[in-house]
């Protein structure tokens, strides 16, 4: 009997492996004794990364996002049917449209999402570019942004590490452009007692920001905004006002996942070699959802694939285990004057940073076309 | 009945276990506990820095092979 291989999530991680799995498996595939299918939640993939230039203009709306079924190999059933239950007992998933699916291999890469619902006052006073509308939203603000306190509001957790230190260069570069730098003041509040959980970046970061003038709070944990107040209260006593704020909301895993009593928060269990859901031998995870302790990033979700890919080929036509996942992460980091540097490390090697330069920019703004071409396997 | 939870945060490089451990405690009810193991040495000091200056309650620090256990009990919601 053909094995079924069921994908739910069709962003970067759910993409790449659905692809790679064509790659690999074409003559089974042809030979109908495999099947790809893909469950999603929308017709569209998005590029998440390109948020970040919207609200200042340097990206355009209709760059960020293409069909699905354009980045799909033509061999992968695809659908679009959300999926509301997850059994790993009888190994099926079930759909919104009431369909059941039995899997023999599950793939879970239902990614994570922004919850400033859980901070008190979050959703109605800040604005963020973490999602399409907010993005939106921000672009509409700095276009009437006379100048004043700007904050960029980091909580945990967070996806993608380093675009909450871009955000803040961009507005310095911003402002100054808009000649709005000298009645602003950039204040970046951070969770912890650095700028940065990776202490190389927090480092690095201080006399940055120091020779650009822009401010830094740090033991930072957001407790409520107070709208009537326009001020951030934190949980270690501290109160900061502002007139522009921009959050980082705190994120959680798909609400799939805890309906599926998963795990808590969307965060599922995953070995961190193995990325399989922890005691389970057919479901694999990968991307924003796992709990594994590293970046949630495109670039982990992208490499997290590479190994799912060989793993679930090896497994199927071979019987074997192919190779463990090193928890290796590479981030682009866009600065100043069109520079920017990049962090690349694994489980065993802490990362270092680089100073930035115009060709490491070159190659960050070269990607975000590259993308397409990198999820369906041809890079 | 005192719920502990275990984030196994060895070789987290980026956010790093400080950051493990806030993220870790929203999802906790008040007088639960999480243990969190770090093989980073800096935790020893950033993670008790920030429990008081954030009025949780530290429980215990355990060295043992190559790695730390460090116990917090959330004490505000
Ligand atoms: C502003 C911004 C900038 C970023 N910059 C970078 C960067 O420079 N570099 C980098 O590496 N990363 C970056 N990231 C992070 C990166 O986009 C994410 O880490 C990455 O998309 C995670 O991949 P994923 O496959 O786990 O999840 P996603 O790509 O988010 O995909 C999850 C998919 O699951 C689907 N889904 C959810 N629930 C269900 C359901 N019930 N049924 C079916 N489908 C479901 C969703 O619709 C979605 O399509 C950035 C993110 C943002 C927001």
């Amino acid at each position: 009997m053909s094995k079924r291989i069921i994908i739910v999530g069709s962003g970067i991680g759910g993409t790449i492996v659905a692809n790679g799995l064509c790659n690999i498996l074409g003559s089974e595939i042809a030979r109908r004794e495999i099947s790809v299918s893909m469950l999603s939640a929308t017709d569209k993939h998005f590029y998440q990364p390109g948020l970040f230039y919207l609200p200042f203009g340097k990206f355009r709306e209709s760059d960020l996002y293409k069909n699905q079924k354009e980045v799909l190999d033509d061999r992968i059933h695809f659908k679009v049917d959300p999926v509301t239950k997850i059994d790993i007992q009888d190994n099926t998933i079930t759909t919104e449209s009431d369909n059941i699916h039995e899997y023999d291999y599950l793939v879970i890469a239902t990614g994570s999402r922004i919850r400033p619902d859980l901070i008190p006052g979050m959703k109605q006073s800040a604005h963020w570019f973490y999602d399409l509308d907010g993005a939106r939203r921000l672009r509409e603000a700095l276009e009437d942004f006379k100048g004043g306190r700007v904050v960029i509001n980091v909580n945990a957790p967070h996806k993608c590490p380093v675009a909450p230190v871009e955000v803040t260069f961009m507005m310095h570069s911003y402002l100054k452009e808009r000649g709005l730098l000298e009645n602003s003041e950039i204040t970046y509040t951070y969770p912890i007692g650095r700028l940065h959980g990776i202490e190389p970046v927090s480092n690095w970061l201080e006399p940055e920001f120091e020779s650009l003038g822009i401010r830094s709070e740090t033991f930072f944990n957001t407790k409520e905004i107070v709208p009537s107040k326009r001020s951030i209260e934190t949980e270690e006593g501290a109160s900061l006002p502002y007139e522009l704020l921009i959050a980082i909301p705190p994120h959680s895993g798909a609400q799939l996942i805890e309906d599926s009593n998963l795990g808590v928060g969307g965060w599922v269990p995953t070995d961190p070699q193995t990325l399989l859901l922890e005691g389970s031998n057919n479901v694999f995870v990968l991307g924003d959802t796992t709990n594994i302790p590293i970046s949630k990033a495109g670039s982990t979700a992208h490499f997290e694939a590479d190994v799912i890919i060989e793993n679930l080929s090896a497994l199927i036509t071979e019987g074997r285990w192919a190779k463990n996942y090193d928890g290796k992460v590479f981030c682009f980091i866009e600065t100043t004057d069109e520079k920017a540097t990049y962090i690349s490390f694994n489980y065993e090697n802490p990362p270092r940073v680089g100073a930035p330069n115009q060709m490491i920019h070159w190659a960050k703004i070269g990607y975000n076309r590259l993308y397409w071409l990198s999820i369906k396997g041809l890079l | 009945m005192t719920k502990r939870t275990k984030i196994d945060a060895r070789g987290a490089h980026c956010p790093g276990p400080l950051m493990e451990l806030i993220a870790g405690l929203r999802l906790v009810e008040k007088g639960d506990e999480i243990e969190i193991l770090s093989n980073d040495k800096g935790s020893l000091k950033d993670i008790p820095i920030w429990v008081q200056k954030a009025g949780h309650a530290l429980g215990s620090i355990e060295e043992l092979q190559e790695y730390y256990s460090i116990v917090v009990e959330k004490v505000k919601t």
